[in-house]
């Protein structure tokens, strides 16, 4: 029999647990030349400014031992661009979308919810962890008392429900999702990118033009796991773990570590099928090891 | 291998061989080593639509190329292409000069090859770095109408920079268009060129990748709007090919 691979999130049903993670699957459309997006659980869709964002000076990316920085500095052409001329494109889909919005204010996420209220999307993403911009992006991920009050604040503005996506560059990832809980938010996307840096000796330069990088991919996967599995110690609401998984039974880790659903962030830069090869593994490893329903797999850590 | 560090690499793909465009580049992933996560993009160098046959032509610069110059015939590999907008080529084209230096001469064969198919006569402008860097000679002969070629040492051809016998052919005569490939100092000047000598220019630039679709935004250039600004366009969508009015390659560009 075919496993179930469903899962449910703040009561909107994913076909499967597996998300394009935001800012590695751009809006969907380079991807649809490759694979059918209607396979994927979800898309998060590049980050999202109110206004259009130019992004940092390249080169915006360097490899490191089985991951990489990137530096993009939330590049996009700004919310009502992408609610005009994105979106349609992205909604003759049947997939969840998940809107990352980034802001430099408290006030500039509220209004970005705003705008979206009366959009036919099924999540809000607030990205408070991008490590990449000068103003706001993770300085508001690392003190619990911003958390609380951004969560708070948007969550008053917003009609869909919210996920917060927390940075791991904080000594406490466990009072940061608690504040997003007792704030009234919804969910928990974690993690973003680890800081980085990565030197060139020859040239004795930076490699990347802003110096400073976000770390994602394989490399990042154990810090990932830990965090996923400290906080679903302390909240009840749903996480989509990220970081790291390039295969099927990297989607089952996570997920036994308390994940309900996964992002697929830096894979998708390796291979344009990397999210659908992924469900196929994860279905794969399911029959393999008699587990007829995906949601058995939820926190199912022995310790 | 073609010269000590340039290695040249067959491979059968029937979809690549039968779409590439001159400019366009695969993207190969490093087979083995697990650790060496990104794609290296890599020109089409020649393609045989007949056999399915892809020629890629590369230089060994790190631990990726390093692998793939280890490769034995028979051995799988994982390529994405053809991809990127290569070098467009309009009908009224009479004449043209086709600059490279260095490794940056790879996509110009395949460009060269289309150029002759359409009646274009061609000057082809080659600059290495000595004798023994020089590959390809004797096809880019026969493929064009005059090949010349500078060396920086002077062990082949002209001694000095191949910008600057561009210069000179410039001054006796402008071709329809110039189509450039090589390092930015090289680009910069062929850029400059082009604009005194008011010659349509397409250029093709190199940027460090991700996916190679167009989907992370890694990859950016510096391209001029209208209003005067810029914005960063995608080397690996939106290019690798550029108007050479349109791409700025000196500017310090700063995020904001
Ligand atoms: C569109 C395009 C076409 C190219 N065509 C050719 C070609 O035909 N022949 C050839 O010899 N080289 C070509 N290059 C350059 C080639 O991609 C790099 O030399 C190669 O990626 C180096 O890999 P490495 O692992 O050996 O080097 P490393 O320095 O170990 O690579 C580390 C990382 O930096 C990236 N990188 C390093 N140098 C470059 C570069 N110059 N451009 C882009 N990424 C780089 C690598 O891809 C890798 O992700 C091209 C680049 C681009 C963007
Ligand atoms: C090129 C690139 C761009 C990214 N852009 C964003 C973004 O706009 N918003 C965001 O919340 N996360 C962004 N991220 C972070 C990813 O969504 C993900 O959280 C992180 O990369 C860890 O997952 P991975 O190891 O699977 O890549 C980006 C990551 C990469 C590699
Ligand atoms: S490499 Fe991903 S957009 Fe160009």
């Amino acid at each position: 029999m075919k496993p179930r691979l469903d899962v449910e999130i703040c009561g909107v049903s994913f076909k499967n647990p597996v998300i394009a993670a935001s800012g590695t699957f751009g809006f969907g459309r380079e991807y649809a030349e490759y694979v059918d997006l209607n396979m994927l659980g979800g898309i998060a869709v590049k980050g999202l400014t109110l206004l259009p964002k130019k992004g940092n000076p390249p080169p915006r990316i360097a490899e490191t031992p089985s991951g990489i920085l990137n530096s993009v500095g939330l590049q996009n052409p700004g919310i009502d661009y992408f609610i005009e001329h994105e979106l349609p494109e992205l909604l003759k889909y049947d997939t969840r979308i998940i809107v990352n919005i980034n802001g430099n204010t408290i006030d500039e996420y509220c209004r970005m919810a705003e705008k979206l209220r009366d959009v036919p999307v099924h999540f809000l993403e607030l990205n408070i962890s991008c490590p990449n911009v000068k103003q706001g992006g993770v300085a508001f991920g690392t003190h619990p008392d911003v958390v609380y009050d951004i969560t708070r604040s948007v969550k008053a503005h917003a009609k869909q429900p919210v996920l917060v996506k927390l940075t791991p560059n904080v000594t406490d990832i466990k009072e940061i999702a608690i504040a997003v809980e007792k704030a009234g938010g919804d969910g928990i996307s974690l993690i973003n990118t680890v800081l980085g840096m990565a030197i060139d000796a020859k040239k004795r330069r930076p490699v990347l033009a802003n110096i400073v990088g976000g770390l994602s991919g394989p490399a990042i996967k154990p810090i990932a796991l830990r965090m996923v599995w400290e906080v679903a110690q302390v909240v009840s609401i749903p996480i989509i773990g990220i970081g790291g998984i390039t295969t099927g039974e990297d989607v089952v880790e996570f997920l036994l570590a308390g994940a309900t659903a996964v992002g697929v962030g830096t894979a998708n830069l390796i291979s344009p099928t990397a999210c659908i090869d992924i469900v196929n593994q994860l279905e794969e490893y399911m029959v393999q090891n008699g587990i007829g329903d995906v949601n058995e797999l939820i926190g199912g850590l022995r310790v | 291998m073609i010269t000590s560090h340039m290695y040249k690499m067959a491979f059968l793909s029937e979809g690549i061989a039968l779409n590439a465009n001159p400019g366009q580049f695969v993207h190969i992933k490093v087979p083995g080593d697990n650790s060496l996560l990104l794609r290296r993009p890599i020109s089409i160098y020649d393609v045989h639509p007949q056999t399915g046959m892809v020629e890629i032509v590369y230089q060994v610069v790190g631990k990726g190329t390093r692998i793939l110059s280890g490769m034995n015939a028979g051995q799988v590999i994982d390529v994405l292409g053809p991809l990127g907008k290569g070098f467009t080529i309009s009908r009224e084209i009479k004449s043209a000069f086709v600059v490279g230096g260095g490794c940056g001469i790879a996509p110009l064969k395949l460009l060269m090859r289309r150029l002759k198919e359409m009646g274009v006569v061609v000057t082809a402008l080659l600059g290495f770095r000595s004798r023994e860097a020089v590959y390809g000679l004797e096809e880019f002969e026969m493929l064009s109408d005059r090949v010349l070629v500078t060396t920086d040492d002077g062990s082949l051809g002209r001694k000095g920079l191949v910008t600057q016998v561009l210069e000179e052919e410039l001054q006796q005569l402008l071709p329809d268009i110039m189509f450039a490939c090589g390092p930015t100092p090289m680009l910069k000047v062929v850029q400059r060129l082009a604009k005194e000598y008011s010659v349509p220019c397409q250029m093709s630039l190199e940027e460090r990748m991700g996916c190679g679709i167009g989907g992370c935004l890694v990859c950016s250039c510096a391209v001029r709007t209208p209003d005067g600004g810029f914005e960063y366009k995608r080397v690996c969508k939106d290019g690798p090919v550029f108007w050479s009015q349109e791409v700025m390659l000196d500017e310090a560009t700063i995020g904001c």
